[in-house]
């Protein structure tokens, strides 16, 4: 993985030297970005390539690196490019600018929905939305004359079915790979079941019933996973999907055009989205953004260069070459087939992901925490205390409980 | 020597040990004892976040960072005494499963099962790659001069290879549908998942363990060998000795401060084990002490990181060498003191 994305930095930076193409106007500030590595990035990155004297750093360990790089003095990157969880390092420091004059001069065309604004100010620019939905065989279920899931409850029925009738090697995938990707599981389902994570003094509130039924319901989809579960990150689970081996799994929409990916797929045209399944309150999947920020400790001048080559980075033409690399946000984009499965799941009502610093904590020891109960060594309710215990210790060394 | 030119001699190397193991030594022993935090307030705050169709904005209660004049987070460091290493080991829930006499109880306590983990696989591994490393030697040294070269080369090819690549590469040979996994599959005829337990993660682990690291054990010895007295063996064959006893009482006693040595490098490798856990992504079955050190020092997604319990975590790790390196100490030092 690091060494794909370590090659993929190397042949960004190629392609971004090649200079100047199909950009409105030639820019003449050298600038750099920093940006996750998957694939709507590259799609942004290289339309951004295209106005000169640019250079692109996909990096799928971007999180830990833009804090420090962005408070330096000058920044090391004028661009980042953040989700809705990794912008809160870079606000809490203030190493982010407020964008509401370059908006203003440069941005009218963006949609309101794009401008992610803090007490009023602008802070980033969101291009794409993602969320966890609903991927099923739809050869499969209409082989087993299988409704379509709609319930998680439903979904784990169906997987009974599948796995009874021995059609492929596990009726569902997972992204239940320990750390941030079991965290999220659980996060997605907690949220499904109404729950929230910590109150406004910061302290926890995922010790009850319906953390208890959260992790009942995951523990319950494991069994009809691959038994190795526990390393599926969203890689993985993509794989298994394309080499045929799962029937369903409730995975990132930024991952539905791969299904489709000749080069890779064998089941080009047999995977359909649908809304990710409802749990109690909504359904089990959370909604993130990602988006492009300015750094704050870099001049004036060059935070105009970087906002308007920003600007021809998630502009209509990106989308148009690359409409199936995301859920654009992007003016011009046509929800095609592929986004129908994010566009349900917002449609019936799943929430944000609670941003935050506690939650950022929260979130880690989520991840670390769950493993054992899934395992069969804690049960549900000392594995719930034991993940409160241990983010007080984590909450009260960063300061935020007292 | 002239005082001035020894000391021309070795400064050099002393401002180096000063700057690259004494500092970062002492900087993370007074990271251990301090807890550095940024400032906090509490205020009220609209966001406006996107949706799918429309912006979602909500006004919440959220803490954040107070900035100082320069626009930089204000932080407090505070002296916490011993609080951070009780973080680390949690002695409360120790005693209390120590009292219950509950085993699952300890082992859901990290620290300690970090600790379970590390010293099994570091004492596991020991006797074998000394066994091994000591085997593969005297195949070396029996073998005909002509394949000496070749044979050497290829006992060496396992330590050549960079840790984390052949965790790797066990990682895919085994894992899911791997070549490996798949060969046994068929050869048994039963389906397998061999990271679906901890007990076959550990196995594994201390397998590629003892086969990365038993060629190093070999060449040290095969250099020992080259040493044994060959009068002392010859008057052991007239004297009818076997085979196993001329090793026994000849070869191993002339190679026991090299057995020694390798023993102790062994441990502080092995008490460090990290490579295996990342490798084999066994986070959610097993983990080590120094993952534990590494878990604490990555950041989260808010940039949140432990830096103080990294710090505790790490000078534990030390104690814990320390400890184990006594017994081999001590005997290398009496044999020090027996030889004047």
């Amino acid at each position: 993985m690091k060494l794909k994305t370590i090659l993929m930095a190397g042949a960004m930076s190629a392609v971004a030297s090649a200079g100047a193409a199909e950009c409105a106007f030639e820019n003449e500030v050298p600038l750099r970005s920093l940006t996750a590595g998957f694939e709507a990035w590259k799609a942004v990155t290289d339309n951004m390539a295209e106005c000169g004297n640019f250079e692109a750093n996909l990096d799928q360990e971007f999180r830990e690196k833009q804090p420090e790089a962005f408070a330096a003095d000058p920044s090391l990157y004028h661009i980042g490019g953040v989700a809705n969880s990794t912008m809160i390092p870079l606000l809490n420091a203030g190493t982010i600018r407020p964008l509401n004059d370059l908006v203003e001069e440069y941005g009218q065309h963006l949609s309101p929905n794009q401008l992610i604004t803090v007490d009023g100010d602008i802070m980033a620019i969101a291009m794409m939305v993602n969320n966890q939905h609903l991927m099923y065989r739809e050869d499969i279920l209409n082989d087993l004359d299988l409704e379509v899931p709609t319930t998680y409850d439903e979904m784990l029925e169906a997987a009974a079915v599948i796995q009874e009738a021995d059609v492929v090697e596990y009726p569902l995938g997972g992204t239940f790979a320990s750390g941030w990707n079991l965290g999220e599981e659980f996060v997605n389902m907690f949220l499904a079941h109404g729950g929230d994570f910590v109150d406004d003094n910061n302290m926890p509130t995922i010790n009850n019933e319906m953390g208890i039924a959260s992790l009942e319901k995951l523990k319950a989809a494991t069994q009809y996973m691959d038994p190795e579960y526990l390393a599926a990150d969203s890689t993985y689970v993509q794989q298994q999907f394309q080499q045929g081996q799962i029937a369903m799994a409730n995975l990132w929409a930024s991952r539905a055009g791969a299904m489709d990916d000749p080069e890779e797929s064998q089941v080009v045209g047999k995977v359909t989205m649908a809304s990710a399944p409802m749990g109690p309150e909504a359904p089990v999947s959370s909604i993130w953004w990602d988006g492009i920020v300015i750094a704050s400790n870099i001049t004036d001048e060059e935070a105009e260069a970087a906002f308007r080559v920003a600007m021809e980075g998630i502009d209509t033409e990106t989308v148009q070459e690359s409409p199936e690399a995301a859920v654009w946000l992007i003016d011009g984009y046509e929800p095609g087939d592929l986004a129908a499965g994010a566009a349900a799941t917002a449609a019936n009502g799943a929430r944000p992901y609670p941003a935050s610093s506690a939650m950022g904590i929260m979130h880690s020891v989520l991840g670390n925490g769950i493993a054992p109960y899934l395992n069969g060594n804690k049960d549900a309710e000392t594995t719930l205390a034991d993940i409160e215990a241990a983010y007080m210790t984590s909450a009260e060394e960063a300061g935020l409980v007292e | 020597m002239k005082p001035k030119v020894f000391a021309a001699f070795v400064g050099p190397s002393i401002f180096m040990m000063l700057l690259f193991i004494a500092f970062p030594l002492v900087s993370v022993f007074w990271n251990s004892f301090v807890v550095t935090q940024p400032v906090y307030e509490t205020v009220e705050v609209e966001n406006c976040t996107a949706g799918f169709l429309e912006q979602t904005c909500t006004t919440e209660m959220e803490t954040r960072p107070v900035l100082d004049e320069s626009g930089e987070i204000r932080r407090q460091t505070e002296f916490v005494g011993f609080q951070t290493y009780q973080n680390v080991l949690e002695m409360g829930r120790f005693w209390e499963a120590v009292k219950d006499r509950s085993w699952t109880a300890l082992q859901n306590i990290d620290f300690w099962k970090a600790l379970r983990f590390t010293l099994m696989f570091t004492l596991v591994t020991l006797p074998l790659v000394l066994g091994v490393g000591l085997a593969i030697a005297l195949v070396i040294n029996n073998a005909s001069q002509k394949i000496k070269g070749p044979v050497i080369f290829l006992s060496l090819l396992p330590f050549i290879i960079t840790p984390v690549i052949g965790a790797l590469s066990i990682n895919w040979l085994f894992r899911g549908d791997g070549i490996l996994t798949a060969f046994l599959e068929w050869w048994l005829e039963q389906d397998l998942a061999l990271f679906a337990q901890a007990w076959t993660i550990e196995l594994m682990m201390m397998f590629y363990r003892v086969w990365h690291v038993a060629p190093f054990a070999a060449i040290v010895f095969y250099a020992g060998l080259q040493t044994v007295n060959q009068d002392s063996l010859e008057s052991a064959v007239i004297d009818g000795a076997s085979r196993w006893q001329r090793l026994r009482l000849i070869v191993i006693p002339h190679l026991a401060p090299l057995l020694i040595f390798v023993a102790m490098i062994h441990l502080m490798d092995t008490y460090r084990v990290f490579e295996e856990v990342v490798g084999f992504r066994a986070e959610g079955y097993v983990i080590s002490l120094q993952w534990l050190t590494y878990d604490f020092l990555t950041p989260d997604q808010a940039g949140n990181r432990s830096i103080s319990r990294a710090s505790a975590s790490a000078m534990l790790t030390m104690i814990g060498i320390a400890i184990l390196l006594v017994p081999l100490l001590k005997r290398t030092w009496r044999d020090h003191k027996g030889s004047h």
